[in-house]
């Protein structure tokens, strides 16, 4: 029996953090002693590599391994600081036409035979590229931010995720401001789980870091990064990873009597 | 409803942008989960009164017909308050 986990990444908006999560996700898990494999299934606009630091070392795709031209090992790029992470890219930006659902399926099997975690980078949209990404799919990670866009459009996919039997789906609710939560100018950790009715995984504050740490293609949780998006993303590998471990509280990241009035201000009276 | 949103009520404030957010989403994934555009709704709503009006005597203008989700799963609610019954035995 297989114990690979293969997890779709997945939002239906794009920019709200996919990439982001996979790659800090990766390491993250790699990081905890799981081989693990990120797949960026978005080939047409692929950026995995570029987060990972690993734009210069991509030689072969998913492409060439199931026409046979390489050898699977051939294709999987190993992450330079933590061997346990390997990136293997989908296909060429040049092929547009070519992943369908089965090859998906075909090349995941493949990793699962490889790897504890199998995850899977999808493309923006609800369309084919959605779709073929999520042909593999055991499990999903919603990654959503508190905007009104993009819970909409997480609510679709997690629609066609529940149409399609992948179980479990769970939410990842990114780029929180605790200060604009503490106004209420932002919707809250409990509207965004209310609305979309999964159990939350994790809940990843705003953090400058992180474009810092894009810039340098060295994701966050790849140091000993004690920022609070680093944070949050170690905190999800080791849910993932049955660990037991509290969410952060928005309302707790600000201390003082002011924040205490705003917390009052939020209790809920009916 | 949070105590802020109370004393901004009380005040005659504005409701804060993210209570308005959620309404906003409640109301448009409502329609978007159940592929019923606002017309279409509008029609049934039309229809379900016909029907219901066959047997009692409600207020149209009271009637209330609209979706509502709680937990992914989509509801539609009708509130037709009656005036009396229509008596067909005699």
């Amino acid at each position: 029996m297989s114990t690979s986990r293969t997890i779709l990444i997945c939002s239906g908006k794009g920019g709200v953090g996919k990439t982001t999560t996979t790659a800090n996700l990766g390491i993250a898990l790699a990081r905890l002693g799981c081989s693990t494999v990120v797949l960026d299934a978005d080939f047409g606009l692929r950026n995995l590599d570029l987060l990972l630091g690993l734009e210069n070392r991509i030689v072969y795709t998913a492409q060439e391994v199931l026409a046979e031209s390489c050898r699977l090992e051939q294709a999987l790029v190993k992450h330079k600081q933590e061997p346990n992470l390997a990136l293997l890219p989908a296909g060429n930006p040049r092929m547009l036409e070519w992943l369908t659902p089965k090859d998906m399926k075909a090349i995941v099997s493949l990793l699962e035979a490889k790897f504890d975690y199998v995850l899977i980078d999808c493309p923006a949209g609800i369309e084919d590229g959605f779709k073929n990404a999520a042909a593999a799919a055991k499990e999903a990670l919603v990654v959503t931010t508190p905007e009104v866009a993009a819970v909409r459009d997480a609510d679709r996919v997690i629609g066609l995720l529940n149409t399609q039997g992948v179980t479990p789906v769970q939410l990842v609710l990114n780029r929180v401001r605790p200060k604009m939560m503490s106004t209420q100018e932002m919707l809250s950790v409990d509207d965004v789980t209310d609305i979309l009715a999964l159990p939350l995984l994790g809940l990843v504050f705003e953090d400058e870091q992180v474009i810092v740490s894009t810039n340098r293609g060295e994701p966050l949780t790849l140091g000993a990064s004690s920022s609070p998006a680093a944070q949050a993303y170690n905190n999800v590998a080791r849910r993932l990873q049955g660990e037991d471990i509290p969410l952060m509280d928005p309302a707790k990241a600000r201390r003082g009597l002011r924040a205490k009035v705003r917390r009052l201000m939020q209790t809920k009276i009916f | 409803m949070t105590l802020k949103d109370l004393i901004d009520k009380v005040l005659g404030r504005q409701p804060s942008s993210a209570s308005t957010a959620k309404e906003r989403l409640q109301l448009v994934l409502a329609h978007d989960r159940s592929d019923l555009n606002p017309e279409l709704l509008e029609q049934m709503r039309r229809e379900i009164l016909e029907v219901v009006a066959r047997y009692v005597e409600i207020d149209v203008e009271e009637g209330d017909v609209s979706l509502e989700t709680e937990d992914r799963v989509t509801a539609l609610v009708a509130n037709l308050p009656i005036r009396r019954t229509i008596s067909t035995s005699s």
